[in-house]
């Protein structure tokens, strides 16, 4: 390991193309540990993919995606899942699983087949459900639960993987605004990395550290919300008109659209 | 809302009351499996008593006994066939098919997230069918191929299809089921087609009830066979019994939890496509116990599969030991096959299923 500058994970000018086309073209991604950062950008973009290609689902046709310096493809499966875990937009199931038995899902990366269950995963579901607010729901049933019920279930399942990095493909799509708000801060005062794809630029701007802004494959734009979320910006990659004014919390950019 | 306000404590929302107490998590999972073991047991000591023959269970044991070098031999010969070679591998093949039969269902239905799928929707029964159908009524293999030969290798032969066809059509768990469904639409016709072109009546009925599924007329020699292939399938499921947990939520949320998908599925589905090759081969087309009882065991132990496999195993040992008596008594001395009677139990079962997972969907 040589200092800092490979540390946590990162992507490396990735590329990948579906049927002839360029998903994504050369996409750099270095999140500074600890940090949340916003990946937007208009429908098919590239954000998923992006993100499938971090978690080590999907492999890039270019370029590189590295664990503190060394690349994804050598490391396996199971040692990248006790990593980087992932949430996606939305969960489903027709298993009878408890809100317990779904984040226990969390410890499989960290178990032998035939292992019994150690101190440490209980310890780590504890942590997790602890963390989610989830402890004395532990028992109810996954189909009981309401959309915002069951992403926080998916996070503290997230948690309990006791990951470094957590991506998240637009965690909010289904939920009402309390929810969005709510989640959206619980993932931001998690002490880990967070990589999060989301359309709503306002939610971008209030959560996210840096925001990187993908548009056909490339990524346009990476900075702070301030240096990102521009009228300007918004029009080249949105085709859309807006206001951008500095009264988000803390002075971030808020955005309003116009007709 | 201001960021210093942020909290990551989120909203207190009141537990409803069956939150708020620990929903019961069903007995323990020593108690199922010995309760279950010994339950198996006594299914069988009592349903090798039952027939035209009266027999008791103390002449079961004494028969098993002597024949295991324990006891001495105390039963007259006729008695001690009737035991030892007509009903006692009858009984344990029904309980190997029932086992097998329900561990495949459970291990399909979760791999492809399908709640109906079964040993037969991979299209294994009716290449084994055709198979038979191929040795009996052409006679193909010369009479070196034996019907259940014959079947082992249709049952492969259309497996091997389904996996070219899902694969050359992308490879997802849908397109496997539905590859299934082709199979098993390809082989019936052709098994039909042969049937009515080539079949005397005696040789029509032979197959058909051997279709039907049948366990009469099986040896010993069945029975070791179809018990080591369970062994060694049973073991490769609960050795993937966590991976198994892995794809509640779908095939990428299991490999985002570090499963690879690809090689768990191709282990795994030929596995119970050999399990079944080999349960087909020997007793038949069974149809509805893969479908119903992993349904019936997961309401019991939950969806974890370290305990769901061998509670499906059990439950299926059970239900087959006990069904197969109902068909080789009810109609007595006419058999009824026992395919027959799960078909007639299962179809109520297959519509409850249904309605049940409606509200899942």
């Amino acid at each position: 390991m040589t200092g800092t500058a490979a540390e946590g994970l990162r992507a490396a000018r990735v590329g990948r193309e579906a049927g002839g086309r360029l998903i994504l073209d050369g996409v750099t991604l270095a999140p500074r540990p600890g940090t949340t950062v916003g990946l937007i950008g208009p429908n098919g973009s590239g954000k998923s993919t992006l993100l499938r290609i971090l978690a080590g689902v999907l492999a890039p046709h270019a370029g590189v995606v590295t664990m503190d310096g060394e690349p994804l493809a050598d490391i396996g499966r199971r040692a990248v899942a006790r990593r980087v875990a992932v949430v996606d937009q939305h969960a489903a199931t027709q298993d009878e699983l408890s809100v317990l038995d779904v984040v226990r899902l969390g410890r499989i990366p960290h178990r032998r087949a035939w292992a019994a269950p150690t101190g440490e995963d209980a310890a780590a579901v504890h942590e997790a459900l602890e963390r989610t607010g989830l402890t004395a729901r532990r028992d109810q049933s996954w189909h009981t639960l309401s959309g915002g019920e069951r992403q926080r279930v998916q996070i503290a399942r997230a948690l309990a993987q006791r990951p470094r990095e957590l991506l998240l493909d637009e965690p909010t799509n289904h939920l009402d605004i309390q929810h969005q708000l709510e989640l959206l801060s619980l993932v931001a005062s998690l002490p880990l990395t967070a990589v999060i794809a989301l359309h709503d630029l306002n939610l971008a701007a209030m959560f996210c550290d840096r925001i990187v802004v993908l548009s056909e494959g490339r990524a346009v734009a990476d900075g702070t919300p301030e240096q990102v979320i521009t009228e300007e910006l918004i029009e080249d990659v949105y085709r859309v008109r807006a206001v951008v004014t500095p009264d988000g919390p803390q002075g971030r950019p808020s955005v309003r659209f116009l007709p | 809302m201001t960021g210093s306000q942020r909290t990551a404590a989120p909203r207190e929302h009141p537990a409803p009351v069956s939150g708020a107490r620990p929903r019961p998590r069903g007995p323990s999972a020593a108690l199922l499996w010995s309760g279950g073991a010994l339950l198996l047991a006594l299914s069988i000591a009592v349903a090798v008593t039952i027939g035209p023959a009266r027999i008791s269970v103390g002449d079961v044991w004494s028969a098993v006994a002597a024949h295991l070098g324990i006891g001495e031999p105390r039963l007259s010969p006729i008695r001690d066939g009737i035991i030892w070679n007509l009903r006692m591998p009858r009984t344990l093949l029904a309980a190997v098919c029932g086992a097998g039969l329900a561990v495949c269902g459970t291990v399909m239905q979760s791999l492809l997230r399908n709640p109906l799928a079964d040993p037969f929707v991979l299209g294994v029964s009716s290449g084994a069918s055709t198979g038979a159908v191929l040795v009996v009524v052409l006679g193909v293999g010369g009479g070196a191929v034996t019907l259940p030969a014959g079947a082992f290798i249709g049952a492969l032969c259309s497996f091997a299809l389904v996996m070219l066809l899902s694969h050359t059509l992308g490879g997802s768990t849908d397109r496997v089921v539905l590859s299934g469904v082709a199979a098993m639409q390809l082989f019936s016709a052709l098994t039909s087609f042969v049937v009515m072109t080539a079949a005397d009546a005696e040789q029509t009925r032979g197959v058909l009830f051997w279709l039907l599924g049948s366990l009469g007329g099986v040896g010993w020699t069945d029975v070791w066979i179809c018990s080591a292939v369970l062994a060694v399938s049973l073991l490769v499921c609960l050795g993937h019994a966590r991976t198994l947990d892995a794809f509640a939520f779908g095939q990428d949320a299991a490999a985002a939890l570090g499963v690879n998908v690809a090689r768990t599925r191709t282990v795994l589905l030929c596995t119970t496509a050999l399990l079944t090759a080999a349960l087909v081969s020997s007793a038949g087309a069974i149809g509805f116990v893969g479908l119903v009882l992993p349904h019936a065991a997961r309401a019991l132990t939950g969806s974890g599969h370290r305990r769901l496999l061998p509670v499906t195993a059990l439950a299926g040992a059970v239900f087959l030991v006990w069904v197969d008596t109902l068909a080789r008594t009810v109609l007595d001395p006419q058999e009824v096959p026992v395919g027959v009677v799960t078909a007639l139990i299962g179809v109520p079962a297959f519509v409850a299923v249904l309605y049940r997972t409606r509200r899942a969907t």
